[in-house]
């Protein structure tokens, strides 16, 4: 097991211990029972017309104009994390970093003066996160 | 902005502030703009929000009321008389001891003096009125004052500059304080400062006021926006006005 990977679980467990009080939405396993689809999971990454991964993280491999830098590279994130890592990651990545820019993906909790379009709405449906989650483990070095 | 030799520079002090937040100094939004979009506001026969100084020029002479009162009867010379009012809003109205911006005090005058009926925002004579004003501060340094009066609506408005909100979680100084120079998409993010309104939007199509561009910004991390004219946008106006003192207006602005 990576120094990386130690790291997660510990985090993990500071944060399951306090998951009544936490800032973030803690989940451990698969969101749905039907296997993420990674080309499913390219088309959502990429979609320009949504709060999508691009917008603010680049994967230099992938041919899209106008990549964001707001986070980091997800160019090989896959050699990097694990798919339980990586979803956590996208469901609340306050559990992580309670400061953290990057919006949770698959959790209301503490969200303020949200708009009446999007209330009680998370931005992910629960297949949206396994699909994308399943793309970036396609992503090796 | 004829000082266009000047914006090279700009930018690199832009960048070099952006690895020290303790020195925040104030960069236009005009710095993060592709050239083209520049180029239309530099040139005064291009820019698309020209027309409505014109149409605001045309509306000095108009009475609001039939045989009512102009805005000339009481402002004989537009460019002597309005000079550096707009850089100075929001300010604290000496009559109603309110807190109002430039847009509130067109209309309390509209209303007071000439007898109309106040004009609603978006409506293209208030931006055209806003937009001919706000035209002779252009060059001239933002100074609204901060008194005892303003600085608790000063206070307010940071609050809600620094508040998360909406589906995306974000407060404003997540991005234009904290990012502000960096690549959203193939965008540059900008500081979010309101020294060019109203501006001309590329993204709209048409020309839109301070508080018309803080709806669109809350939309965009899926938040409910506050009420035109609310003591929210007030605040947050007010707060904007002040962090970027010292920036030249630029009325009237064109943006991406």
């Amino acid at each position: 097991m990576t120094v990386a990977k130690w790291q997660f679980f510990m985090v993990l467990a500071a944060a399951a211990c306090v998951l009544t009080s936490a800032e973030g939405e803690v989940v451990l396993g698969p969101l749905t029972q039907i296997a993420g689809n990674p080309d499913r999971g390219l088309a959502i990454l990429r979609d320009a017309t949504k709060p999508s991964c691009l917008i603010c993280h680049q994967i230099p491999s992938l041919p899209d104009p106008g990549q964001g830098q707001l986070g980091p590279s997800l160019e090989g994130v896959a050699g990097r994390y694990s798919a339980e890592e990586l979803r956590q990651r996208i469901i609340d990545a306050r559990v992580f970093q309670s400061d953290t820019i990057m919006p949770p993906y698959y959790s209301t909790k503490g969200l303020l003066q949200v708009g009446r379009r999007w209330l009680g709405q998370t931005i992910y449906q629960a297949q949206d996160v396994e699909d994308v989650v399943a793309f970036l483990m396609t992503l090796k070095d | 902005m004829k000082a266009n030799f000047l914006w090279p520079a700009l930018i690199c002090a832009a960048f070099g502030a952006a690895a020290d937040t303790q020195d925040f100094r104030p960069v236009s939004g005009y710095a993060f703009m592709e050239p083209a979009t520049r180029d239309l506001q530099d040139d005064d026969f291009l820019n698309p929000a020209m027309f409505l100084v014109e149409a605001g020029t045309g509306l000095w002479d108009q009475p609001w009321l039939t045989g009512g009162a102009t805005c000339r009867s009481c402002h004989q010379d537009i460019v002597a008389d309005m000079r550096g009012v707009a850089a100075r809003y929001p300010q604290i109205d000496a009559a109603s001891g309110r807190l109002v911006n430039l847009e509130m005090k067109i209309n309390t005058e509209i209303q007071s003096k000439s007898g109309g009926v106040p004009l609603t925002e978006g409506a293209q004579d208030l931006l055209a009125l806003s937009a001919l004003i706000g035209f002779q501060s252009r060059g001239m340094p933002m100074a609204v004052a901060v008194t005892p009066d303003t600085q608790p609506w000063i206070d307010k408005g940071e609050q809600i500059f620094q508040t998360r909100r909406g589906q995306l979680n974000l407060s404003c100084a997540n991005c234009h304080e904290d990012h502000w120079g960096e690549k959203l998409r193939g965008d540059t993010i900008s500081q979010g400062h309101i020294n060019d309104f109203p501006i001309y939007r590329l993204a709209w199509g048409e020309v839109g006021s301070r508080q018309r561009m803080f709806t669109w910004c809350m939309e965009s991390v899926r938040s409910e926006p506050f009420a035109y004219g609310s003591d929210a946008f007030l605040a947050l106006e007010i707060y904007l006005a002040v962090r970027g003192t010292g920036l030249l207006v630029e009325t009237p602005g064109v943006r991406r």
